[in-house]
């Protein structure tokens, strides 16, 4: 837990925004993971009591910098964004385990929707280091809420689908995910809203490609604590309530049980 | 990483039972897992003791999510009681928790029937590691989860002499505030035999998600705490204090040193530090070492004054 400082706060889109801080810890020398969250209290007043876990979207080693972007979804990120530069930010973290990456794999196919695009940045860049061939397919509802396209498309090509067809294609992630389509790829890394993955887990499984889904379930601790924030997890056999701030955000796929 | 290393004066030592606390914090049932997270972040023989979570006899896997919402200055929960079961808790947890030599170990129980509580208890009275048992009759997130025990007088008595008879360390009883009368349900404990009580558990509390139109929670209903309910748990620490004979641990709300003083003056002999530790892993080190250096400032020379300082003095 550190108390650093805002580098840059800028509303991205309608109610989008990406916050840069210094990172609580020496980027060179700690070991962190795309898909792992910052957990960061929006007020040091009591009125919002719960940190906000928000997923690690951009890395900056040069400045050791940390970017994330969020959605003004309540009153407690909305007291976030009215956040200055230069301000101090608690943040714990980074958090949980992130999604593993397959130094042997050649291609890999990240797929995101809405506020679960931003962990997909910066596993996209450690993935284009790597050498491997990316192609993102994110979907949003609109124009209004797409992010982060100009970031995907440094390491790779990006597919956009909206729901009203304002931007990119008109449909959902899933139209794209033909079994031919999916066929180049070695695996898959997913972050979005639940109904978004139990279609790509259920569409995937049958494309038999194997990959990680990044769930989000209303999280208190972030340490594993509270034991809030459980998603229920199939593991030799057996299905468990899992903490999803402390043995994920990232599961594997095959191993999540949607009801 | 923080330190919070200890810098004051004030002797922060409290007999508690037939222990010698070396400070009056101790982290709630349910708010510090078993330990070994916060063990990331310091050492936990700088507590004064640990409760650890509610420990049934089977495995229990909970409440669906959600099961938490954030409330003004407060959150509900509705966990449900989830944990691995007590032969487990026996045989990973608590061997881990007897590294820490200075760390007095409070086990919390649960259950559904007296009998599950009591061979529950039988069990944990082989593990020498434990200090005391915390017996949970007011978890208010699972249905038969014991808080039958804890809004019936009758029921609760009868509970605490059952489980004494087969105790071999003292038995302290978690109360709830979801009754018409605490006074009475601490009364009844403390004649059927209980060393000591700790209140209060959480409040019941709701709240709907009007987008949806139905309870946020996928339990409907859960469990208030944080700031919110301190005000209440202080009242309801005063009330009982004033009338048993046993020490209190008082709990609701603390995040800060001086809102122990605030329990502590109103007659709670130790507290319990809940939701503070979900905001900030460091709560229970940090508000140790604020109520030490309050004390400092305050000119109090032993922690223990503050014990019942706020009630009126008997003669004057």
């Amino acid at each position: 837990m550190a108390l650093v400082t805002i580098s840059s706060h800028t509303r991205i889109n309608a109610d989008l925004y990406e916050l840069t801080f210094t990172a609580p810890m020496d980027l060179q020398t700690t070991r962190y993971e795309p898909g792992q969250f910052l957990h960061i209290r929006v007020t040091d007043s009591f009125d919002f009591l719960l940190r906000r876990p928000l997923s690690l979207c951009k890395v900056d080693l040069l400045h050791n910098r940390l970017t994330v972007v969020y959605r003004v979804q309540g009153a407690g990120t909305k007291r976030l964004s009215t956040k200055q530069v230069g301000d101090a930010l608690d943040v714990l973290g980074p958090l949980g385990r992130g999604y593993q990456i397959h130094k042997e794999d050649h291609a890999s196919l990240l797929i995101g929707g809405g506020v679960g695009v931003p962990p997909l940045v910066e596993l996209a860049r450690q993935l284009h280091e790597l050498g491997q061939m990316v192609h993102a397919v994110v979907g949003f509802q609109s124009s209004q809420q797409a992010i982060l396209l100009s970031d995907l498309a440094q390491y790779g090509s990006v597919t956009v689908l909206t729901d009203d067809g304002s931007i990119g294609k008109k449909g959902i992630v899933t139209d794209v995910l033909r079994t031919e389509f999916c066929n180049g790829f070695d695996r898959y890394y997913a972050c979005g809203p639940t109904p978004m993955l139990k279609a790509v887990q259920q569409v995937l499984r049958t494309a038999d490609l194997p990959g990680y889904l990044s769930l989000e379930e209303r999280m208190g601790c972030g340490i594993g604590i509270c034991v809030g924030c459980v998603h229920p997890i199939m593991r030799d056999g057996h299905v468990a309530n899992m903490k999803t701030c402390k043995e994920g955000p990232v599961f594997a796929a095959e191993e999540v049980v949607f009801s | 990483m923080k330190s919070y290393e200890a810098i004051h004066q004030v002797d922060l030592t409290v007999p508690f039972l037939s222990l010698s606390l070396k400070n009056p914090v101790m982290p709630a049932s349910g708010c510090f897992a078993f330990g070994r997270e916060i063990s990331a972040f310091y050492d936990l023989n700088r507590l004064g003791a640990i409760v650890v979570k509610a420990t049934t006899l089977d495995e229990r896997q909970g409440n669906a999510s959600p099961r938490l919402a954030e409330t003004p200055a407060g959150m509900l929960n509705s966990i449900g009681l989830q944990n691995p079961g007590v032969e487990c808790v026996i045989r990973e947890d608590l061997p881990y928790l007897a590294i820490y030599e200075q760390l007095p170990v409070i086990v919390n129980v649960a259950g559904t029937a007296i009998e599950d509580y009591v061979e529950v208890v039988k069990r944990l009275s082989q593990v020498q590691s434990i200090a005391a048992l915390e017996l949970n009759i007011s978890c208010p997130n699972v249905k038969c989860g014991g808080i039958q025990f804890g809004t019936d007088p009758e029921m609760a008595a009868e509970m605490v002499r059952a489980i004494k008879a087969v105790a071999n360390i003292p038995v302290i009883v978690k109360l709830s505030p979801n009754v018409t009368n605490i006074v009475e349900m601490a009364l009844a404990c403390e004649t059927a035999g209980a060393d000591a009580l700790s209140l209060i558990n959480t409040l019941i509390g709701m709240q709907i998600d009007v987008e949806r139109k139905r309870p946020l929670l996928a339990n409907g209903v859960g469990g208030l705490s944080g700031p919110a309910v301190k005000p209440v748990a202080v009242r309801m620490v005063y009330e009982v204090s004033s009338a048993v004979h046993i020490p209190i641990i008082g709990i609701g709300g603390v995040m800060t040193g001086v809102d122990v003083v605030e329990f502590l003056m109103a007659g709670a002999s130790a507290v319990q530090v809940g939701t503070a530790n979900f905001v900030d892993p460091y709560a229970c080190v940090r508000i140790i070492e604020e109520l030490g250096v309050w004390c400092d400032e305050h000119g109090v020379q032993s922690v223990t004054e503050l014990i019942g300082a706020a009630k009126p003095k008997i003669g004057v």
